[in-house]
């Protein structure tokens, strides 16, 4: 049935819970991004106020830091992999072969990077961090650290904040050498690219601002991905299916904040870095 | 030693405490019974300030705590202990390092007096050789004891008890409730029950307290509660449904 031959009363009501569902939205977002605000001044505030806590900072950076390896140096080869062929099947049109080595390390370095690095340390690490909180959350285990003296942002939120932010600009510049390393091998073993004019170009037309774009990214997105996962962790509802709920919700909101503050963070980098 | 004044909370649009003033004197156990949901386990996070009141005050030890900060309530909560109705034990840890947690907390770095600390805890509980044990290798009742032995390891002042008994089978109910009165006697420590279990709160506590509609409508020893003829603590105590509760 057309909308137009809809009885005026349920129209009008369409009309009012669309607005109402849009006004819940709307604050729902504005109380989320306060309270993710929050938490991240907390957690700044914490991490000087505080002794480190060593051993949980340690745990946190072997989970984050080392059992993300595999995951975020594959990506980063079939990454440069892909994309160098890609790159060689419309370059080698106009004869431009030689310019596959810079196309993909710049491409790796400004975006393909740390975006794709860091999208996975969204889903594994985010994850991790949302479902272990809310499940201390839920089992009331939050509330007998405070009954024990100890302040839960400290104990908690600053080791897994301080690993992720430390450990994301690390496996995002693995990921970078190990993307650049495969696209050459794909280019010139493969494709038969001329090796020293591939080095050559990618060394000549690659800056080391570009390597700064993918490291101050990988920070920044890392400091979205933590403060986001932590919040929502913090914050599960009761009960096990709020878990699941907090779990999915920190993945998402995470990965959509990365990608619209990417946009931001290029516009923004390219005017403050290429200025001149 | 502990005194609510008027405390008052709302959650979820709902007002829970609605005034709710109890006095607790030191070494004495106060046992606060009351029906599903009217606000009890609300009321004993107001006085580890796990939630602060819309209303009201909370007085410790002559110190008022409403209104301090998260940080300023820390050396407060050193002095009050505090086991949680799913013993909230850290799952990530043995029981040996649940039970060192808090004095680790308060600077013991000493391995050996952590050692002799927390086996002296695991004794009192009869809980001794579980050390090396995770939380979720041990039983409902055994979980408890343990979170009881970390709630006490620093010795505090006043012992808050979040149903300690519920989910447990009637025996280790018993043990549960014989091991609150062991730590009253040994210690000296006052503590307030939570729970709706009267087997329990006639055989732990000094006086009963009855929470109604977010108020404190009742007190008295248990005598005094056993005899009471006011309709609805007659009913509670006598676990009889009447009126709306009758189903069928």
């Amino acid at each position: 049935m057309m909308v137009g031959a809809l009885p005026r009363k349920v129209q009008m009501w369409d009309l009012s819970a669309m607005v109402g569902r849009l006004g819940g939205l709307i604050v729902r977002s504005c109380e989320t991004s306060g309270g993710v605000f929050l938490l991240l001044s907390d957690t700044l505030r914490s991490l000087f106020r505080y002794r480190i806590r060593w051993d949980q900072l340690l745990e946190q950076m072997y989970f984050i830091g080392i059992r993300s390896q595999v995951v975020v140096l594959t990506t980063g080869a079939f990454t440069g992999a892909v994309f160098a062929a890609q790159v060689w099947f419309q370059f080698k049109r106009f004869g431009m072969e030689s310019a596959i080595g810079p196309t993909v390390s710049i491409a790796m370095c400004r975006e393909l990077g740390p975006v794709l690095a860091c999208l996975l340390l969204a889903g594994r690490v985010g994850a991790a961090m949302a479902a272990e909180l809310s499940s201390m959350k839920i089992t009331e285990q939050v509330d007998a650290l405070r009954a024990l003296g100890v302040y839960p942002t400290e104990y908690l939120i600053v080791p897994r904040f301080l690993a992720l932010v430390v450990s994301a600009p690390v496996l995002t510049a693995l990921a970078l050498v190990t993307g650049i390393g495969v696209g050459y091998f794909v280019a010139v073993q493969i494709f038969g690219v001329d090796g020293a004019y591939y080095w050559d170009n990618t060394i000549k037309y690659t800056d080391r601002k570009d390597v700064m774009i993918a490291l101050i990214k990988s920070f920044i997105f890392a400091v979205i991905i933590a403060a986001i996962s932590c919040y929502k962790g913090m914050n599960c509802p009761p009960g096990t299916a709020g878990v699941g709920k907090t779990t999915t919700e920190a993945v998402v909101n995470a990965s959509l904040a990365l990608l619209i503050c990417n946009f931001f963070l290029t516009v923004l980098l390219n005017a403050v870095l290429y200025s001149n | 030693m502990l005194e609510l004044k008027d405390i008052r909370k709302r959650l979820g649009g709902q007002e829970v405490l609605r005034g709710v003033n109890l006095k607790l004197a030191p070494g004495e156990k106060v046992v606060v019974i009351g029906r599903s949901g009217c606000g009890k386990s609300v009321m004993l996070r107001h006085i580890m300030g796990l939630l602060q009141p819309d209303g009201g005050e909370v007085f410790f030890e002559g110190t008022k705590l409403t209104g301090l900060s998260e940080e300023a309530w820390n050396p407060y909560r050193r002095k009050i202990g505090m086991l949680f109705q799913g013993a909230a034990l850290f799952d990530s840890l043995s029981v040996f390092e649940n039970l060192a947690f808090p004095l680790r907390e308060e600077g013991e770095k000493d391995e050996g007096v952590l050692r002799e600390k927390v086996a002296e805890s695991l004794r009192i509980v009869s809980l001794s050789g579980t050390e090396q044990k995770m939380p979720a290798e041990l039983s409902g009742g055994m979980k408890k004891r343990v979170a009881l032995a970390r709630a006490v390891i620093r010795r505090p002042d006043l012992m808050l008890y979040d149903e300690p008994t519920t989910g447990l089978d009637p025996v280790v109910g018993d043990s549960i409730n014989r091991l609150i009165l062991h730590l009253g006697k040994m210690f000296g420590m006052a503590s307030i029950v939570v729970t709706h279990d009267m087997t329990s709160a006639r055989m732990v506590g000094d006086r009963i307290a009855y929470l109604h509609e977010g108020k404190i409508y009742y007190q008295g020893t248990p005598e005094q509660v056993d005899r009471c003829e006011d309709p609805l603590v007659r009913d509670f105590v006598r676990g009889h449904a009447s009126g709306m509760d009758v189903i069928g």
